[in-house]
């Protein structure tokens, strides 16, 4: 991420904060310049990896995540930041699509709609530093 | 999110309306399901619906389960641009019954 996030807000881990996120996520992607369906799969994609660290990593018990966006040239850079025990990434796999089951979609989700994600070394004192990336053109 | 109920005679409308996420969908799931095992024919309007994501499909996906166990039937209709991207994303337009609108669905006797 080149120079200071256009977001960096840290919230509770629990669902009734997931609105306030997606809102966050939404305005700095707006900011970037990106289309409206940029901006959608963005909100789509943190909203999910954000159920993941909610329901997966801190396990309903709480803690908190880190939001940070920004933008470098051509792409959306978005960082998740996690205090819950580090988890295995060979873990966290999309399920196929032909089993017809109710959960498990999340990951999917975020794998379509992102070009790509990947756990990268935490920083001090965190769990998990989840980056995810979308390219956008020429807006920067 | 609000969730209305309409009974329609031989079937129940559900009109989840506003944003079905994972704080709300425990509630759309909840509503389904009673329905399904109480063996209705169920038509979801999802025209209100401005953000779905996966634990609002995995709502309907359990009611599809239920419908295709032998419990109610299930069709959903009047999908709003939110809702078909997402279940297009998770290739279930193929899978659900689909139709245009509620009226469409209820004269398919779906």
């Amino acid at each position: 991420m080149n120079g200071p996030p256009l977001l960096d807000r840290r919230f509770a881990a629990r669902p009734d904060r997931l609105r306030d996120i997606r809102s966050a996520v939404a305005e700095a992607a707006g900011r970037l310049g990106c289309a409206d369906r940029i901006v959608q799969d963005v909100v789509l994609a943190v909203d999910e990896a954000c159920q993941n660290i909610i329901r997966h990593a801190y396990r309903g018990l709480g803690g908190d995540i880190v939001v940070q966006l920004g933008g470098e040239p051509g792409r959306l850079v978005v960082r998740l930041i996690d205090f819950a025990p580090p988890v295995e990434p060979a873990r966290i796999v999309p399920r196929a699509l032909d089993d017809l089951r109710p959960g498990g979609l999340g990951t999917h989700f975020i794998r379509t709609v992102m070009d790509d994600v990947a756990f990268l070394p935490p920083p001090p004192g965190a769990g998990n530093l989840l980056q995810m990336v979308k390219w956008i053109g020429g807006a920067s | 999110m609000m969730v209305e109920i309409i009974d329609r005679g031989a079937a129940t409308v559900v009109v989840p309306a506003g944003e079905v996420d994972l704080e709300h969908s425990p509630r759309l799931r909840r509503v389904l399901t009673e329905l399904m095992l109480d063996h209705r024919t169920v038509v979801v309007d999802l025209g209100g619906v401005s953000y779905l994501d996966s634990s609002g499909i995995a709502s309907l996906v359990e009611a599809y389960q239920l419908a295709r166990g032998g419990a109610g039937r299930l069709t959903l209709a009047n999908l709003s641009p939110p809702a078909l991207r997402v279940l297009r994303l998770a290739r279930l337009d193929q899978v659900f019954a689909i139709a245009d609108t509620v009226d469409a669905a209820l004269g398919s006797g779906s």
